[in-house]
C-alpha cells in the first residue's frame, strides 16, 4: 500500500501525463474508418518502439558482460520494432495513395 | 518567482538536459500528430513519417545528451552495432515480405518491442535505488514498475510470437477447459512470486535474481498459453491487444527513467491500442472477454435448420450469368487473400467493366485477416479506392445487384447472423447477399469458416457454387468472359 502511495507522490507529474495521454489516445483513435484499422495498429506498433530509448540508456551504462549482452539484445530488438514497424506501415499506406487517373 | 530562482540554483542541470527535455517534448508532439494523421486515409502516409521523425530525434538526442548520475551514455560501439544490425534486418524483412503477410509482421515486431521492455526490467532490477530499499525494502514503486515491465513485456513477446505462428499457419489452436484453468493458476503464481520478491524487506536485490528469472520464465509460459486457445480468426484482436500491452510495458520504462517521451509514447499506444481492440471486437459483434477465453462456436450446437442441396455451376454458365448482368458486387474474404487472387479479382472487374457492367467490392470490416486488410490487398492490385464500399452501403445497394460474387468469404456472408438466434455469430453485421438476384460462391470445398458453423447461404436457391482454388477459378472465368 505504502509503495503505491509513494509511487503516486513521487510520480505525480508522470501520472498526470499518463491520465491525459489515455484520454488523448482514445480521442485520437475514435471515429477511425475500419479501412485504417490495420495500418493504424501497425503505426502504433512502431511508436511503442520508443522502448528503444530505455534500451539505449541501459546499454549506455552497462558494465558487466552479461548486462552488455542483454543490453545489446534490447537495443537490437527495439530497433527491429521501430524500423520494421515504420517500414511496414509505410508499405501498407502506399496502397492508399491516390493514383493518377488513367 | 524568487522561490523558483532559488530552486533552479539547487537543481543541477545543464544546457544539454534542457535541450533533451525539449526534444522529448517535440518527439511526443510528433507522435500525437502522427497518430492523428494516421487515422485519415489522405494524411496517413505523412502521419507515419511524422511519427518516425519523432522517434529519430528522440533516439539521436538520447545518444548525445542523456546523462544518468552525471554519466553520459557509453558503449557507443555496441549501441551502434545493435542499431545497425536492427535497422538493416528490420528494413529488409519489412520490405521483402508479401502484402498478405503484413499482419504477421506487425505481430513479430510487436513481440520484439515487448522483449526489449522485459530485458530492460531484467537489467534494472539489481539497480533499484538503494535509498528506496533502505526506507521501504523492495516494496517500493521502482520495483513495482520494473516487475510490471517484466511481466507485461514478456507476456507480450511470447504471445506475439504465438500469434505470428498462428497467422502463419504453423501453430494450430488448442482448446480445452484445462488450459483455461492452467492460465488462471499461472496468473496467480505470477502475482504470488511478485509479492514474494517485493516483501523480502531490506535486501540486496542481487540475491533475489533467481526468482526474477523464474518470474520471467513463468510470464513467458503464460504468454504462450494465453494466445494458444484463441482462434486464428481472432488473431487481429489479440495482436491489437498485445500491441497495447507492449505500449504499457514501454511506459513502465518511462516511469523508471523518468523519461517523458517513453511515457507518452507508451501510454498513447496503450490507450489507442485498447480502443482499437474494442472497435475490432465491435465490428465482429463479440466481447473482448469471449475472444480471450477462446469461446467461439465449434462445440456449441446451433439450431439445425433445413439444409438443402448444393447447386454447382460451371465456369461457362457463371461467365454467361456475369456477362449478361448490369451490376456485380464482389465480396472478397480470407480465401482470396490466401490464394493471392486479388490481382485476378481486379482483372475480372476490368473485363466486366469493358462489357459495360458496374462492379463494386463490398468489404466487410473483418474480411481477411485484419480489419482493413482486404482494402490494402485490393489497393495493391490497383483496384480504385472508390470501388470499395463498406458493408452498410453494400447492403443498401444490394437490391439492385444482379450477381454477387463471393470469393473465399464465409462467416461474413452467413445469413445465420440475421435469422438464427441459436447461432454463435447471431447479431454480427454481415453482408446480406441474399437480397441480390443471384449469388455465385467461389470456394475451395465445403469446409466451414473460422466460426466452424454451417452456412445456409450455400444451400439457398439463389446460390450457385463454383468450387476450386480462387486463383485458378478466377483465371478461367476471366478468359471465358473475354472469349464471349
Amino acid at each position: 500500500m505504502e509503495a503505491i502511495l509513494q509511487f503516486i507522490y513521487v510520480n505525480a507529474e508522470a501520472i498526470f501525463i499518463v491520465i491525459l495521454s489515455i484520454f488523448l489516445g482514445i480521442e485520437v483513435i475514435s471515429h477511425v474508418p475500419a479501412v485504417l484499422h490495420t495500418p493504424l495498429m501497425s503505426g502504433a506498433n512502431a511508436i511503442h518502439g520508443v522502448v528503444i530509448i530505455g534500451a539505449i540508456i541501459v546499454l549506455g551504462h552497462a558494465e558487466t558482460t552479461l548486462n552488455i549482452i542483454l543490453g545489446f539484445l534490447a537495443v537490437l530488438l527495439g530497433t527491429l520494432n521501430v524500423v520494421g514497424g515504420f517500414v511496414v506501415t509505410d508499405r501498407m499506406l502506399e496502397m492508399f495513395k491516390k493514383r493518377p487517373k488513367k | 518567482m524568487n522561490q523558483i530562482i532559488e530552486f533552479s540554483k539547487l537543481v543541477h542541470f545543464t544546457f544539454g538536459d534542457s535541450v533533451l527535455e525539449i526534444i522529448y517534448l517535440l518527439a511526443s508532439i510528433l507522435f500525437i500528430i502522427g497518430l492523428k494523421r494516421l487515422s485519415h486515409p489522405d494524411t496517413a502516409k505523412r502521419g507515419n513519417l511524422w511519427a518516425a521523425t519523432g522517434m529519430l530525434i528522440a533516439i539521436v538526442a538520447t545518444l548525445l545528451l542523456h546523462r544518468q548520475n552525471e554519466h553520459r551514455i557509453g558503449n557507443f560501439g555496441f549501441i551502434f552495432t545493435a542499431i545497425a544490425i536492427g535497422t538493416i534486418t528490420g528494413w529488409i524483412i519489412a520490405r521483402k515480405v508479401k502484402m498478405t503477410k503484413m499482419p504477421e509482421m506487425v505481430s513479430l515486431f510487436n513481440g520484439m518491442g515487448g522483449a526489449a521492455a522485459a530485458l530492460i526490467s531484467l537489467m534494472e532490477f539489481p539497480h533499484i535505488n538503494k535509498e528506496l530499499i533502505m526506507q521501504h525494502g523492495l516494496l517500493n514503486w521502482q520495483a513495482l514498475v520494473i516487475f510490471l515491465g517484466l511481466i507485461i513485456g514478456s507476456v507480450s513477446f511470447a504471445g506475439s510470437i504465438i500469434a505470428f505462428g498462428k497467422l502463419d499457419g504453423r501453430i494450430k489452436d488448442i482448446r480445452s477447459r484445462l488450459l483455461r484453468l492452467v492460465n488462471i493458476i499461472l496468473l496467480v503464481v505470477i502475482i504470488g512470486i511478485t509479492l514474494f520478491i517485493m516483501t523480502r524487506g531490506q535486501i540486496n536485490p542481487v540475491e533475489l535474481t533467481p526468482f526474477v528469472y523464474i518470474l520471467l520464465a513463468i510470464s513467458l509460459v503464460y504468454g504462450v498459453l494465453f494466445v494458444m486457445p484463441i482462434g486464428g480468426a481472432d488473431m487481429p484482436v489479440v495482436i491489437s491487444l498485445l500491441n497495447s500491452f507492449t505500449g504499457v510495458a514501454a511506459a513502465m520504462g518511462g516511469f523508471l527513467y523518468n523519461n517523458l517521451v517513453m511515457l507518452t509514447g507508451g501510454i498513447l499506444v496503450g490507450s489507442a491500442g485498447t480502443i482499437l481492440t474494442i472497435l475490432m471486437c465491435k465490428a465482429m459483434n463479440r466481447s473482448l472477454f469471449n475472444v480471450i477465453i477462446g469461446a467461439f462456436g465449434g462445440n456449441e450446437t446451433s439450431v439445425e435448420s433445413e439444409i438443402g442441396t448444393i447447386k454447382e455451376v460451371s465456369i461457362t454458365d457463371a461467365a454467361i450469368l456475369l456477362s449478361y448482368s448490369r451490376k456485380v458486387m464482389v465480396v472478397p474474404g480470407y480465401g482470396l487473400a490466401v490464394a493471392q487472387a486479388q490481382h485476378l479479382a481486379h482483372e475480372l472487374d476490368i473485363v466486366l467493366e469493358e462489357k459495360g457492367l458496374e462492379v463494386k467490392y463490398a468489404i466487410h470490416p473483418v474480411a481477411g485477416r485484419m480489419p482493413g486488410h482486404m482494402n490494402v490487398l485490393l489497393a495493391e492490385a490497383d483496384v480504385p479506392y472508390e470501388k470499395l464500399i463498406e458493408s452498410e452501403q453494400a447492403n443498401d445497394e444490394m437490391e439492385n445487384v444482379d450477381v454477387v460474387v463471393v470469393i473465399g468469404a464465409n462467416d461474413v456472408v452467413n445469413p445465420a447472423a440475421l435469422d438464427d438466434p441459436g447461432s454463435p455469430i447471431y447479431g454480427m453485421p454481415i453482408i446480406n447477399t441474399l437480397k441480390a438476384k443471384n449469388v455465385i460462391v467461389m470456394k475451395r470445398g465445403m469446409g466451414k469458416g473460422y466460426a466452424a458453423i454451417e452456412n445456409n447461404l450455400f444451400f439457398h436457391e439463389k446460390t450457385r457454387m463454383l468450387f476450386g482454388n480462387a486463383k485458378e477459378t478466377l483465371q478461367k472465368l476471366v478468359s471465358e468472359i473475354k472469349n464471349m
